[in-house]
């Protein structure tokens, strides 16, 4: 009997210990690690890993990370968030990657005053009349105003036809941006047609635009549905540039699109020919040894989410929440791995955005545009 | 309007229709003779679409092989589906068969995502099955001949089986009266697994020229055309297998025609579709071909 009381409080002290050491810091985390937009989370969250491979303690604690999956899925993200914040206690989050699914999940994160810092959320209500709201990225009035610039200056287009996601806010918003700055240039939109997430055929939209005869396509959409449409385009003999968002930029766009998306300009928040700082070559460097894969744009975005957050705790000084959320409003001149990233008290950032394209199966950078 | 313009709208809406059909009439087969609707139908879709994938990009088999494994596996787990979670079933109420088959669907995507992932594959579609034929202004893509031939032949096969065969008068007989039938001496749940083999083996066939056209292979891949699928089975009398092969084509030039005339109006496309659906529905209550058939 007195050997099992002992066995039992040996147990007891074996599990209390790790509390007396020192307690984890929780940082949730909610990916869209399948569904729809399963890429961008999957490269998100690999880009995060080795951030906290790199990054692994804040205030002489460890920091935890407590990833949940949203499935692509508005319910699940809101679902998800509060799960982080009322079983995991969590200090922080990061996510969503796609704007939709970031409001869905923003609105517990603001009532529960939990710090939430979006990788690549670009559609501006994300962050409107949030005071917890963050994200790391350009905002899409922006994003359009460079495409419209990109297809009056770059393409020469006189006209362009719109097709975009219904379904998701960011491609609505984006699409919306993009033809009223492409009307200051002098341009026309000759048609503008529309799908939902989901859908697979595309042709009757193509066959309107292909009637329209416009100078340049415009999508602002998400990568499978942007290589679908560019192959269902190509083969109705559709033949003009198409101009596309950071929705495009994930490998299953060339792998599924093969040769017809050669040619695809697009808007993004980086390319890995633009890592110019110490942490930037330090994160490729490990990103491409740990991963053997090349660095895509979500997993640098993850990565300085991760950065930025965990910056934000350490000169907070402590893990309570407000005291987080001013320190990431103060944000400067932080160098991420994709920039130098400043955070407005309104929650967005101001930040470079990159114009890339298709060339030969692979992402190529063009060029930089400051803010 | 112009009048090539139309016709490029026929030949897609007709490519669509035919796919829709072939996995309407495994459909209206199984519900024919079981009175179940069987919602992991779709997913056989998607099943089928990831075993082509993996036998021609893992396994490097020639791709006619890897098709004809992949049919015959999908078939083969039509079969196992119905023992499985069907026919320990058989004899209680219809809605717990019904509830079954939707958790049929949700462990089919399930597995999908926990075996190979979330994230899309891209279909290798084999040199013949791409590029298109230029007639006057039209242009037909290659595989569309494919999808309508195919659907053709597949659907004679079927009405000559179920009408002529000796198996197609049991299954006949079977969606009857099941148990005056097995008094008669048919082995009921043989002619039961043949339905399912050969609905899963159309739904196979469906699978892979869905993916040839749309080379995205994702657990879910399966949910929407099979939804849709099932909305054209209805369409044409559920139960029905020629019925089932209408409703497909209806549902899919519907769908293209009013896209590629209305333009503005693409973000109503299902809408529309499926105001079609209760306006003939609520003309015809049974569909298109359908009877009333007993209880």
């Amino acid at each position: 009997m007195k050997r099992r009381v002992l066995l039992v409080v040996m147990a007891l002290l074996v599990f209390c210990a790790p509390a007396w050491a020192s307690e984890p810091v929780n940082l949730g985390v909610y990916l869209p690690m399948t569904g729809n937009v399963a890429a961008y989370g999957q490269m998100a969250w690999s880009g995060i890993t080795i951030a906290h491979k790199m990054e692994r303690e804040v205030l002489g604690r460890p920091v935890d990370l407590k990833l949940v999956d949203t499935k692509s899925d508005k319910v699940e993200s809101a679902n998800a968030v509060s799960r982080l914040i009322e079983r995991e206690k969590v200090v922080a989050i990061i996510g969503e990657m796609i704007s939709g699914n970031t409001m869905a999940g923003s609105d517990h994160a603001e009532r529960r005053k939990i710090p939430m810092v979006s990788p690549t959320a670009t559609n501006p209500i994300v962050t409107q009349n949030k005071k917890y709201i963050f994200r790391v990225c350009f905002i899409d009035p922006d994003q359009g105003r460079i495409a419209a610039k990109l297809a009056d200056q770059e393409l020469k287009a006189k006209t362009a036809a719109l097709i975009y996601d219904i379904s998701q806010d960011y491609c609505v918003a984006l699409a919306k941006f993009f033809k009223n700055e492409f009307a200051k240039t002098g341009g026309k939109i000759v048609a503008e047609t529309k799908f939902k997430t989901g859908d697979r055929d595309f042709t009757p939209q193509l066959s309107a635009i292909l009637a329209a005869k416009p100078d340049i396509v415009y999508a602002p959409i998400y990568y499978t549905e942007g290589a679908l449409i560019a192959r269902q385009a190509r083969e109705m003999g559709l033949d003009v540039p198409i101009l596309a968002g950071d929705g495009v930029q994930a490998p299953e766009l060339i792998k599924i699109g093969g040769k017809s998306v050669e040619g695809v300009y697009f808007t993004a928040h980086f390319h890995k020919e633009m890592i110019a700082n110490e942490r930037g070559k330090k994160f490729l460097e490990a990103y491409e040894k740990e991963t053997g894969k090349s660095l895509d744009a979500f997993a640098a975005m993850g990565a300085d989410a991760y950065f930025i957050t965990v910056d934000a705790i350490r000169r907070a000084g402590s893990t309570d929440s407000t005291k987080i959320r001013d320190a990431l409003a103060s944000t400067k001149d932080f160098e991420g791995v994709t920039g130098k990233i400043t955070l407005k008290d309104d929650g967005n950032a101001i930040k470079a955005m990159v114009v890339n394209r298709v060339k030969d199966g692979e992402f190529v950078y063009v060029t930089t545009i400051n803010p | 309007m112009d009048y090539a313009f139309f016709l490029q709208q026929i030949v897609f809406g007709l490519t669509l229709g035919c796919l829709y059909a072939l996995i309407a009439i495994g459909y209206t087969m199984v519900y024919g003779v079981l009175r179940l609707i069987n919602f992991a139908h779709g997913d056989l879709l998607m099943v089928s679409a990831y075993i082509a994938f993996f036998g021609i990009v893992m396994f490097h088999l020639p791709w006619p092989a890897a098709l004809v494994i992949a049919i015959m596996l999908t078939g083969l787990l039509g079969i196992l589906i119905d023992r499985g979670a069907y026919r320990p079933l058989r004899r209680s109420p219809r809605i717990s068969a019904l509830i079954t088959a939707i958790g049929v669907s949700f462990l089919l995507e399930n597995l999908g995502i926990v075996i190979i992932g979330g994230r899309p594959k891209s279909f290798p579609v084999p040199e013949m099955f791409s590029g298109y034929v230029a007639v006057g202004g039209v242009r037909i893509p290659v595989l569309s001949f494919w999808v309508v031939l195919i659907t053709a032949l597949l659907l004679v096969a079927v009405v000559l089986v179920v009408n002529r065969s000796k198996i197609g008068i049991a299954m006949r007989a079977l969606s009857r009266d099941v148990e005056t039938v097995s008094l008669m001496g048919v082995d009921a749940n043989r002619v039961i697994s043949f339905t399912f083999f050969l609905g899963s083996i159309l739904a196979a066939v469906g699978g892979i020229l869905w993916c040839m056209k749309y080379p995205a292979v994702e657990p879910f891949m399966g949910v929407i055309p099979g939804l849709k699928a099932f909305v054209a089975a209805v369409l044409g009398g559920i139960g029905n297998v020629t019925g089932a092969a209408i409703g497909g084509l209806i549902l899919g030039l519907a769908e293209i025609l009013i896209v590629a005339v209305r333009p503005d109006w693409s973000g109503y496309r299902d809408a529309i579709a499926f105001c079609i659906l209760i306006v003939i529905l609520l003309t015809r209550p049974t569909g298109i071909m359908g009877e009333d058939l007993p209880d």
